[in-house]
């Protein structure tokens, strides 16, 4: 038999313009990919574990994660005040502000920044706003290289591919399909999958593409009102290195990331990391406050949609997010099926929340893809209510026309047939095919698929019902 | 005491035996039990999908059944869960109220309600350990949840304790989602047919000779996904057991 080769890694949703997204479809072939599955599976649930070590040793945890909540509140309920304060004290701190109220936007602005400074080329570190607007394909248009400082968002752009995870954006590969990306791009052995070997040699590749690069570019996890500082959070000092290497720091924000104090980012920095890889804080928590002697710093804030967000009754409170990944690595859909399955920039339980209000149509079988367990509810540290806000897309979805019409349809029949006693008991005869024992909106469903990974359930010879009505009477009397 | 008991539809038509045990247990303690025989559904299906207006009549069915009783008992976490949680298809009047404060899932009523302090007819020698189904656990506080931080507590441990010979062992993931989910289970069944083979992986590297849960519909599931793979883990429900059914 020929040596079997590594296994292929599976890709994420196919998209197809603004057609709703099949993430079954991309679940289906990653849980084709037995190793894949499995490391995915058991790395993301190792997480979850160190997560839950960690709030062991926090005594007052459930009172920060109430905190959290309740600072989110006051600030996302204040946006206007907080906003223009941390304008006038970053201002007052030598640095440029920018208001974007979309992502083209963002892009034009930031281009435009590169371009009055001659700049060609730029090196950044991880930002999920920055993908949520297109930047590096927007750069691309504008010919400025971009090259991404962080490991994984590295491995993930010299892959063509999107980051699956807001904080391990490649957590999807296998060593394998790293060797396999760099052996393409950088040069590497295609053989050797030893992960020393290949972050040194992404290190030798990139750190002199860092050194000579033109402006730097870092996200933003924190903005603080109070002082007009921002404030970065990264394992690999990568932030550090896009800030401070050039002369030029340009920071994305998005509007929600203010907070009033010093005070309230303590409460913050307590449970990011805790909550999104189990350990007590990040390497290098990393407070940007104002330009260096002789250098620029620029702050883009963008709306891109947030604020009508936070006109969304049911919803708004999904901006407290602070893209920790808690909700990701605990949901047991995430786990199994891939964070590109979901076809979207925010995957997993806070992307099935957060994805419609991008496009109700493109994302409207993202809430469908949970089995509303509230798991993820439970562990998010500002104490959003993923669950619920999943049901209640679901409702608005079905109302606005956004699911298939077979299975609206369905629920109809359904609605109408158990809201009728004998309409019901009727549904229910004990004949001999075994299907018919299924309650009826089972059956109803074009594509009985139970069957494909489960045995079907023992049918027994009288329903409960039939059994109360021989042995007891219609009264209830023993017979 | 007057208790209506809601037999689930997954129930009545699959697991008559549960409703059976269940309405058995009730009457043991001395419960005025009834059946009320026009009952269909609580209504969840719908909801689960979205279309919440397709569950109103079946909600208000569920209301004109089960009003006049001081309390409906059902063998069922995820039903109970929409009837106390999610039952917001029909108007909020007096008897909805009513019905939704009233309506326990059959765990808590024993353990919170009558208060049981033992099932002196219940033996069961075997190596079990217990599902918990996701609404009952965290829609209904059935037992303390590994997500936060807080005292270790569970109702059905504390009443299948009560149960001579009966002996309890862990899985690895305790609080993980077994994918049965409603009507994900049919619209989504790959995932939810990969998460019910982990589940049933998991129950069977514990030693368990059986799994318990109060949820059927849960069970259901994980007892197809287990046959699957040809796993001799055997699935009963936790009524069945307390009601003293030797095996």
């Amino acid at each position: 038999m020929p040596a079997r080769g590594p296994e292929p890694q599976p890709r994420g949703a196919i998209i197809r313009g603004n057609r709703p997204i099949d993430q079954q479809e991309a679940a289906r072939r990653f849980m084709d990919a037995p190793e894949h599955l499995a490391m995915h599976d058991q790395r993301l649930w190792d997480l979850r574990k160190k997560r839950d070590g960690q709030k062991e040793i926090i005594e007052e945890w459930e009172d920060l994660r109430q905190l959290a909540s309740d600072i989110k509140t006051h600030t996302l309920t204040h946006l206007d005040t907080y906003l223009e304060q941390f304008e006038k004290n970053a201002i007052a701190n030598g640095v440029r502000i920018h208001w974007a109220k979309d992502a083209a936007e963002h892009n034009s602005i930031v281009a435009g920044i590169l371009r009055s400074k001659n700049a060609r080329s730029l090196i950044k570190s991880k930002s999920m706003l920055t993908e949520e607007c297109g930047f590096r394909e927007a750069m691309a248009h504008e010919g400025i290289t971009v090259v991404e400082t962080d490991l994984g968002e590295r491995i993930q752009q010299l892959d063509n591919e999107n980051p699956s995870h807001v904080v391990v954006p490649a957590v999807h590969k296998l060593r394998t399909d790293v060797a396999e990306v760099f052996a393409k791009t950088i040069g590497s052995d295609p053989n050797n999958s030893d992960v020393s070997y290949l972050t040194e040699q992404q290190r030798e590749h990139t750190r002199p593409l860092i050194l000579k690069a033109d402006a730097g570019m870092t996200g933003c996890n924190f903005a603080v009102a109070e002082t007009g500082s921002v404030v970065v959070c990264t394992n690999e000092g990568n932030a550090d290195l896009s800030a401070n290497t050039t002369g030029l720091h340009i920071v994305s924000m998005g509007i929600e990331k203010i907070i009033p104090n010093l005070n309230s980012l303590a409460v913050f920095v307590r449970m990011l990391s805790r909550s999104a890889l189990g350990s007590p804080i990040t390497q290098y928590t990393s407070h940007f406050r104002g330009p260096r002697r002789g250098a620029e710093m620029h702050i883009v804030i963008v709306d891109n949609g947030r604020t009508d967000r936070l006109g969304l009754e049911k919803f708004w409170t999904s901006l407290k997010c602070i893209r920790c990944g808690a909700c990701m690595n605990t949901c047991p859909v995430f786990r199994r099926s891939g964070g590109l399955s979901y076809g979207a920039t925010y995957a997993g339980p806070i992307g099935l929340i957060i994805d419609p209000t991008f496009n109700r149509h493109k994302y409207s079988t993202l809430p469908f893809s949970s089995t509303m367990n509230g798991s993820c509810t439970n562990v998010c540290p500002v104490k959003i209510n993923i669950h619920e806000q999943i049901a209640d897309w679901r409702q608005v979805l079905a109302e606005n026309h956004e699911i298939p019409a077979f299975k609206k349809s369905m629920m109809k029949a359904a609605g109408a047939l158990l809201a009728s006693p004998k309409l019901y008991r009727a549904s229910l005869p004990m004949a001999d095919s075994a299907l018919r024992h299924l309650p009826r909106f089972v059956l109803y469903n074009r594509l009985n698929t139970w069957t494909r990974g489960r045995e079907m359930p023992h049918v027994p010879k009288e329903t409960f019902h039939q059994w109360y009505k021989r042995t007891r009477g219609v009264d209830g009397k023993k017979k | 005491m007057r208790v209506g008991l809601f037999v689930p539809c997954y129930v009545d038509a699959f697991h008559p035996e549960v409703g059976q045990a269940t309405l058995e247990l009730l009457e043991r303690f001395g419960c005025e039990v009834e059946y009320p025989f026009d009952q269909t559904c609580c209504g969840q299906p719908m909801t689960n999908s979205g279309c919440h207006k397709e569950s109103k009549a079946t909600e208000e069915l569920f209301v004109r059944n089960f009003k006049d009783y001081d309390y409906i008992v059902a063998p069922s976490g995820s039903c109970v869960n929409h009837i106390r949680n999610n039952f917001d298809a029909v108007a909020q009047t007096d008897d909805v109220k009513h019905v939704r404060a009233r309506t326990y899932e059959l765990v808590e009523f024993l353990h919170d309600v009558l208060k049981v302090d033992g099932f002196p007819w219940a033996e069961f020698p075997h190596k079990v350990t217990l599902h918990n189904n996701c609404n009952a656990l965290r829609g209904l506080n059935i037992a303390s949840m590994t997500e936060l931080r807080a005292e270790k507590f569970s109702k059905p441990r504390d009443l299948l304790g009560m149960v001579k010979g009966l002996e309890l062992v862990d899985i690895t993931r305790p609080d993980e989602c077994c994918g049965f989910g409603g009507t994900f289970s049919v619209f989504e069944e790959a995932t939810s047919a990969r998460m019910g083979q982990d589940k049933a992986r998991d129950q069977a590297k514990s030693g368990a000779e059986y799994v318990t849960s109060s949820d059927s519909s849960c069970m259901m599931h994980q007892e197809g996904c287990a046959k699957r793979l040809g796993l001799p883990t055997k699935y009963i429900h936790i009524s069945q057991i307390l009601n003293g059914e030797r095996v």
